[in-house]
């Protein structure tokens, strides 16, 4: 690769904002952004969700015009740019979803973003060279579908580094990542720095950045709020720069010891209907009443088979799985809710909720078993005031129980699902990726609700790729790995290391539920 | 030649020709899809190519200038299709159909003088010495050149999208244009040329009704085969091969219903013309039922309109 060696401090910044700012029809998502960063440095762009990060570096790879401000590359001005141009100049993106054609193999998926990558076999060359340069492994003759999201990332950034950069954007690259993924990851970023490639890393994660960046520039609500050295600061003054307050922490008591069996799975197995999804083999949990059990692993390990199986949306054999200590298996998703489930389904929209109905009527949606029907006729009444205790009871903006669900933003209406199914009670709680989206002052709200409604006596599953999030609120923990599940742990004889262990698929599946969940 | 083996090269023959216009539309039609653009106005451009053809070779005299007039209605019509829909983000379901009525409706009516005006049409090809031979030479060496065209047609797309650049491209577009875009390809440029593809298939099926088929213009003479070319594409799972075994089912199985009849059998000539259609949508529903070949070959962004800013 041509790369420059280590810069001097005295050489223009490799890619320098001024001013930038964008609009979008009732958002101002950038707003007279500044941003420098120099050749051969770890840049982080920390933010919550909806602070504008990923809106900026989309501007910044071509994809977004900007309204406002210009852009210099290595000193010199760079105006309106395609991502094609972006890349000619040696602006390289790894997408947080990625932008990844399923059907084809990685070879053409590459060729599809290199100048002349017709030759697909001399393509194939030279990504293994790179690949196995830089420590990432992978098979350039197999179809994208098949991989696993580590090797996707692994795809993205050889993507990149088959073009030479000389900034390489990083959007959120963690978050679908094993603990030792994230470190292999570390590892190769600090190499490509070394060789004088800048590197933008955007992430809500104050941890990583600490261990990983040099400068980080914080943005809140589109602004910059600061700019500072991450690894002078620790993690509350970083919080506080990117929330405005400190992190709110969650209550936890221990939970109460041999609880009523509120879910068992026995033995469950379900082949995928995806067919790239993965088949659940012989799932074995118990959740208690009073207990929250997490179950951590990266997307796409039979999550979708396992919640669709234990909402009602797919059905397995009666003694598969056990609602309130009976079959439940071949159930359907109303059946079901009458033995005392809810469920909070990932999809917030489409699933969670109709975005074209207003709150009031979302309500109805699982609330119609709890009087709000009469006769097969809806009680209207009832209905909103329903739906405006939850507003009330969970701080939910919204211009009242009229509105559209579309109208909320993502986090509002989690609030305003999860809160419509806490406050119909339920003795079981399935929850899937309770916070994904959230920003840290409403996922601290929901986790809280969470506990306390295990407090009152009901037994939660939580389904989260968020391994901080699960050992905060869970008090057993299992891991989901290639469709089956390890067992659970109690959160505080295990840690991040065992599980992320776990995740990695090192573990021997739970044959039974053994003394440790008795205890 | 014994009678029976003279009926049968008839038969085979007279499939071969009834399947082509299929070829045509389908391959068309295949095309626009994996782009991620579904045209359900095939039929309406069948038609408009089929009168357009006929009306310029009854002017010119010559069918070749047919077909190819033929072929640029087809396009000049999608491209219609392409700016409501690719441009103005019209809904691409409704505004095929109504492509589809607008085109039976503007060929019935450009067409009402042609009603009956006797044409030569395009006459098939006689290969020196190979044409010849005896019953391979009229299977195979005895056709009408569009014929030839339509296998050149299937082998040419399907050699482009499995192993050319530009192929590739297009199943990118068709796969996620979000994607396809993100890295900076014009998804929008690429899918009117897609489109435009379409059309002129569309519009040369048209002319083959027209010109070679059934020589003469009648209203409304593509009977259906627009739609059985759509469902050849799908239940094809987008695979060229497999469009041309549909196109020929369909072809044989109507030429074999025109034979039981001339023969004098007692069925309903109503059933008979069903025949075909049920027959190809099942047989093709039978082969096509692996969920997993269907999700790798369909256009995962089939329908769906693309807004660059959105």
């Amino acid at each position: 690769m041509a790369l420059p060696p280590k810069a001097t401090a005295a050489a223009p910044p490799r890619l320098e904002l001024r001013g930038i700012t964008k609009r979008y029809p009732g958002v101002l998502a950038n707003e007279g952004i500044d941003l420098a960063v120099r050749p051969g440095e770890i840049h982080a762009l920390l933010g919550e969700n909806g602070a504008g990060k990923s809106t900026l570096v989309k501007i910044i790879y071509g994809v977004v015009k900007a309204d406002a401000g210009e852009m210099l590359w290595e000193g010199g001005p760079l105006g309106s740019h395609t991502p094609a141009q972006a890349r000619h100049l040696g602006i390289g993106m790894v997408f947080q979803h990625f932008n990844l054609f399923d059907t084809l193999t990685v070879a053409e998926n590459i060729a599809l973003c290199i100048e002349g990558g017709g030759d697909l076999k001399a393509l194939a060359g030279r990504i293994a060279e790179v690949s196995g340069r830089y420590g990432l492994p992978i098979d350039p003759l197999r179809h994208v579908h098949g991989l696993s999201v580590g090797e996707r990332q692994r795809v993205e950034i050889v993507r990149c580094l088959l073009q030479d950069p000389k900034l390489l954007i990083m959007d959120e690259p963690t978050s679908v990542l094993t603990p030792l993924e994230v470190e292999k990851l570390f590892e190769t970023l600090r190499r490509l720095a070394g060789e004088g490639c800048s590197i933008l890393y955007i992430s809500h994660k104050l941890d990583e950045i600490r261990e990983l960046c040099q400068t980080a520039t914080v943005l809140r609500g589109g602004r910059v709020s600061a700019d500072c050295d991450p690894r002078e600061e620790t993690p509350k003054s970083l919080a506080e720069m990117m929330i405005g307050r400190e992190l709110p922490v969650c209550r936890h008591s221990e939970p109460p010891e041999g609880g009523a069996e509120r879910l068992v799975l026995d033995g469950l197995s379900l082949a995928s209907d995806d067919p790239f999804g993965t088949d659940l083999m012989d799932i074995r949990l118990t959740v208690r009443a009073g207990e929250i059990v997490g179950i951590a692993g990266v997307a796409g390990n039979g999550q979708n088979a396992l919640l669709a199986a234990l909402s009602g949306e797919r059905r397995a054999p009666p003694g598969q799985v056990r609602i309130g200590g009976r079959p439940a298996g071949h159930l359907g998703p109303r059946a079901r809710r009458a033995r005392g489930l809810a469920f909070v389904p990932e999809e917030r929209l489409g699933r969670g909720a109709v975005p074209g109905m207003s709150l009031a009527d979302n309500a109805l949606l699982t609330g119609y078993q709890k009087g709000m029907v009469r006769h097969g006729l809806v009680r209207v009444e009832r209905t909103r005031a329903y739906a405006e205790r939850v507003v009330d009871a969970f701080k939910v903006v919204c211009a009242g129980s009229g509105s559209e669900a579309r109208s909320l933003s993502g986090g509002n209406l989690q609030k305003f699902i999860l809160g419509r199914e806490i406050l119909l009670e339920p003795s079981l709680l399935v929850l899937a990726y309770p916070t994904w989206g959230v920003d840290v002052g409403a996922a601290a709200q929901i986790r809280q609700a969470v506990i306390d409604l295990r407090d009152r006596g009901a037994g939660v599953l939580v389904v989260s790729e968020e391994l901080e999030e699960l050992f905060e609120i869970s008090d057993r923990i299992a891991v989901i790995g290639k469709g089956r599940l390890s067992p659970a742990k109690r959160t505080r004889d295990t840690g991040v290391e065992e599980v992320g262990r776990w995740m990695a698929g090192m573990f021997a599946p739970a044959l039974d539920e053994g003394p440790q969940d008795a205890a | 030649m014994s009678p029976e083996v003279e009926t049968l090269v008839a038969i085979l023959v007279a499939t071969l020709r009834a399947g082509t216009p299929l070829v045509f539309a389908a391959l068309g039609e295949l095309v626009t899809e994996k782009s991620g653009v579904l045209n359900l106005g095939i039929e309406g451009m069948m038609l408009i190519g089929a009168v357009a053809g006929f009306i310029a070779t009854v002017l010119t005299g010559s069918p070749f200038a047919g077909v190819v007039f033929a072929m640029l209605a087809g396009t000049l019509v999608s491209l219609l299709f392409g700016v409501l829909t690719l441009t103005l983000l019209t809904n691409q379901v409704a505004t095929g159909l109504a492509l589809t009525i607008f085109g039976i409706g503007l060929s019935a009516f450009v067409g009402l003088g042609y009603i009956g005006t006797p044409i030569q049409g395009l006459q098939p090809l006689a290969v020196p010495l190979l044409g010849d031979i005896p019953v391979l030479g009229l299977l195979l060496f005895r056709h009408d050149p569009l014929v030839y065209l339509s296998l050149v047609l299937l082998a040419a797309v399907a050699w482009f999208l499995a192993r050319t650049r530009a192929g590739l491209v297009l199943r990118a577009v068709g796969e996620s244009h979000e994607a396809a875009h993100a890295i900076g390809y014009p998804v929008i440029a690429i899918r009117y040329l897609a489109v435009m593809f379409g059309g002129a298939m569309s519009g040369l099926a048209g002319a083959y009704l027209s010109l070679v088929y059934t020589p003469q213009w009648t209203e409304n003479m593509t009977a259906g085969r627009g739609w059985i070319a759509l469902a050849l594409v799908v239940f094809a799972t987008w695979r060229p091969a497999r469009v041309l075994l549909g196109a020929y089912l369909f072809g044989g199985i109507t030429i074999v219903g025109l034979h039981i009849q001339a023969a004098g059998f007692e069925a309903s000539s109503h059933l008979l013309a069903m025949l075909p259609y049920l027959a190809t949508i099942l047989v093709l529903v039978l082969i096509s039922r692996d969920a997993n070949r269907i999700r790798l070959n369909a256009p995962a962004a089939l329908g769906k309109p693309f807004h660059p800013d959105a």
